[in-house]
């Protein structure tokens, strides 16, 4: 194959801090100026990619997924190593970045178009095929305040898309506008991909990465711990994740806006929780239909004379999928006295469609939880559904169709 | 430094349309746009022209029968003053203000000053020229040496732009010197002889004065329009001297902060 278009060597990026800022200032002029913190975000990052390449970036919050994408793209500077690039890149992490609202989408288009570097006679001669790709109709013509976010986003999308870049990053920001419109960003950036671009997506969803990548990076604490299958990798990824849950306490932040809230008299309380697979491994990761067993230790702290398991699987917005108790089930266990431990295996098909599901558990002494609460544990575990293997299809439950065409 | 410009070159086309863009821009919401920039320094001029001119008017060297002599001092003051604030406050803050754009965007930075520099320019040759047509129709006409107005616009500039291209690198780090410079900016107004001639000031002063290069800046213009003579050249030499230095220190600085502007915007 031809040269790489992007060779990183030995990249390292340091946020250094001054007793001041006049301390950084004077130290460019040579003065013996010591940085009183240096804040090391990467080190040692070293990959190329090849032309037609896509490669995922994954990593958690904080491991230096934006940081490696800046420096790639050029707006900082690494401390030390360097980046080669061999061509443009293009970059969908500032879709409407520089537009302004008071021109129109043309006018935006050839402004934005003159940032990346292109002539007015260059702009000239794809202006057509953007405003064409952008279907905005009449709208191309009017200021984009009077835009909807989508349609400000097609034209972004369409001016940063008008050349074929040699490498194209890509983030989770590709959710553009309306499913149409998604659809044919993500054919334009395949095309460009067949015609020897090469992708960097960064995603947190293992089906975008598992579908669109044939490799990906795992980058923590600055740096790469992984480098190659994205399945492979996604799998390191969410035991990762994995662990640093089970090391926090019970009242944490899983994400943004979730809270873990644990609740109860903490007379029996769920010690461990796991979601083990075929083979016999725990995982986060599961393929639609696949036969999972989620294993429930629970700790008993005082001699109770009923315990009910209840459990409940939730989808990312919280809507239950599925959820009953060993009340329903007839399987209360009686009589229990403190240190006992008892283990749930709870088998089932994972008859649910592609994305992130959450596990709450409850420890009662009836039917509902009203009663006597022992322990109350919402998010008590987190896994993700990826259709690897079967047809595509929409929606949350996985209802095996058998379709016959006559 | 070659490279600086060049890149500067490929992206000519990028700076002139944010010029436009940004005098558009003007245009867009409100009725008087870009005249508003011009419309303040005038009636600044007005509202001094109107409480000071009975004062002030007869101490004016060799022009104390012309009554039209202290509003046209003022104004060419006016003018020279404008250039150098407007050049040097927006050079102060583009970078903080465009630290989206920066953050994003790989393009080169020097753009940015370059694209204020050119819309400061442009509303200031606007200003000129309302100047001009006031003057003329309040009925003064201006000599000859009004032709060095281009030479002394383009000195007043590079000095500004130098002072402005430090300050404003400086003032992403240490964001103090946004609110420092214009009152320091304040200060150096009044004293330079723009709104009252220098001839008034006390003799034990004036030596001070003269450090300031904005004195013979200003004196240059009020030279050109009002008084018909030359400009002082060996002043106006050290000051290109000293703005060319400044230019070249600018760009240094610029150069060396430029990898760290991003970590700390």
């Amino acid at each position: 194959m031809n040269q790489p278009v992007l060779q990183v060597d030995n990249l390292a990026k340091t946020y250094t801090q001054y007793r001041s800022e006049l301390a950084r200032v004077l130290s460019w002029t040579g003065l013996p100026i010591e940085p009183i913190a240096q804040h090391c975000v990467l080190q040692g990052i070293s990959f190329a990619i090849e032309p037609g390449e896509a490669i995922g970036i994954v990593g958690q919050n904080g491991a230096g997924k934006s940081t490696l994408l800046k420096i790639v793209t050029g707006t900082q500077q690494p401390t030390t190593g360097t980046v080669s690039v061999n061509g443009r890149i293009g970059s969908i992490l500032e879709l409407g970045m520089g537009f302004n609202p008071d021109f129109t989408g043309r006018q935006n288009a050839f402004h934005s178009a003159g940032l990346m570097g292109f002539s007015q006679a260059e702009i000239e001669s794809v202006i057509d095929r953007i405003e064409r790709f952008a279907e905005v109709g009449t709208y191309f013509d009017q200021p984009v305040n009077t835009y909807s976010s989508g349609m400000q986003m097609r034209v972004a999308f369409s001016v940063i898309t008008a050349f074929r870049p040699a490498l194209l990053i890509v983030d989770e920001a590709l959710s553009v506008g309306d499913a149409y419109f998604q659809h044919k960003s993500f054919n334009r950036i395949r095309d460009f991909q067949q015609q020897g671009s090469a992708l960097l997506i960064v995603s947190h969803d293992a089906n975008v990465i598992q579908s669109l990548c044939n490799r990906a990076i795992l980058l923590d604490h600055g740096q790469v711990i992984q480098d190659g299958k994205p399945s492979a990798v996604m799998d390191y990824y969410n035991a990762l994740i994995a662990d640093k849950e089970r090391a926090t306490v019970s009242v944490k932040k899983v994400d943004a806006d979730n809270l873990q809230t644990t609740s109860g008299t903490g007379e029996a309380i769920v010690d461990s929780i796991a979601l083990i697979d075929a083979t016999g491994k725990p995982t986060e990761l599961v393929n639609v239909g696949d036969l999972v067993t989620l294993q429930v230790c629970v700790n008993v702290r005082k001699n109770l004379p009923i315990m009910v398991l209840g459990y409940m699987i939730k989808d990312r917005l919280g809507q239950v999928m599925y959820g009953t108790n060993t009340w329903h089930t007839q399987q209360a266990v009686k009589d229990l006295s403190q240190g006992d431990t008892v283990t749930y295996n709870i088998q089932f098909s994972m008859n649910l469609g592609p994305g992130n599901y959450s596990v709450s558990t409850a420890l009662v002494n009836a039917e509902t939880h009203m009663d006597q609460n022992y322990e109350w544990r919402d998010l008590a575990y987190v896994f993700e559904v990826a259709n690897v293997n079967k047809v595509k299809f929409a929606g949350s439950a996985w209802l095996q169709p058998v379709i016959e065409v006559s | 430094m070659k490279s600086l410009l060049l890149s500067a070159w490929r992206y000519r086309y990028f700076i002139l349309s944010s010029i436009k863009v940004d005098f558009r821009r003007r245009f867009v919401r409100s009725r008087l746009g870009g005249l508003w920039m011009i419309i303040n320094p005038l009636v600044q001029a007005a509202m001094f022209a109107l409480i000071l001119s009975q004062v002030l008017s007869g101490r004016l060297p060799d022009m104390s029968d012309n009554k039209l002599a202290y509003p046209v001092y003022l104004l060419s003051g006016t003018l020279a003053w404008n250039i150098f604030t407007e050049v040097i406050n927006r050079c102060l803050t583009v970078f903080i203000e465009n630290s989206n754009l920066l953050k994003k965007l790989v393009f080169p930075r020097i753009c940015l000053p370059m694209i204020v520099t050119g819309s400061a320019m442009i509303n200031n040759l606007l200003l000129l020229g309302s100047i001009l047509l006031i003057i003329i129709v309040l009925g003064f006409t201006p000599g000859y040496n009004v032709i060095w107005l281009p030479l002394l616009m383009v000195i007043t500039l590079t000095l500004s732009l130098g002072i402005g291209l430090i300050l404003g690198t400086l003032n992403v780090f240490i964001r103090d010197i946004g609110q420092i410079v214009p009152i320091v900016l304040q200060l150096g107004w009044w004293f330079t002889p723009i709104v009252y001639p220098a001839s008034i000031v006390p003799k034990a002063v004036l030596p001070f004065m003269r450090l300031n290069p904005m004195y013979w800046i200003v004196q240059s213009f009020q030279n050109a329009i009002l008084f018909n003579t030359p400009p002082t050249w060996i002043a106006l030499g050290c000051i290109t001297l000293i703005s060319l230095v400044l230019l070249r220190m600018s760009l240094i600085l610029f150069r060396r902060a430029s990898s760290e502007m991003v970590d700390v915007l």
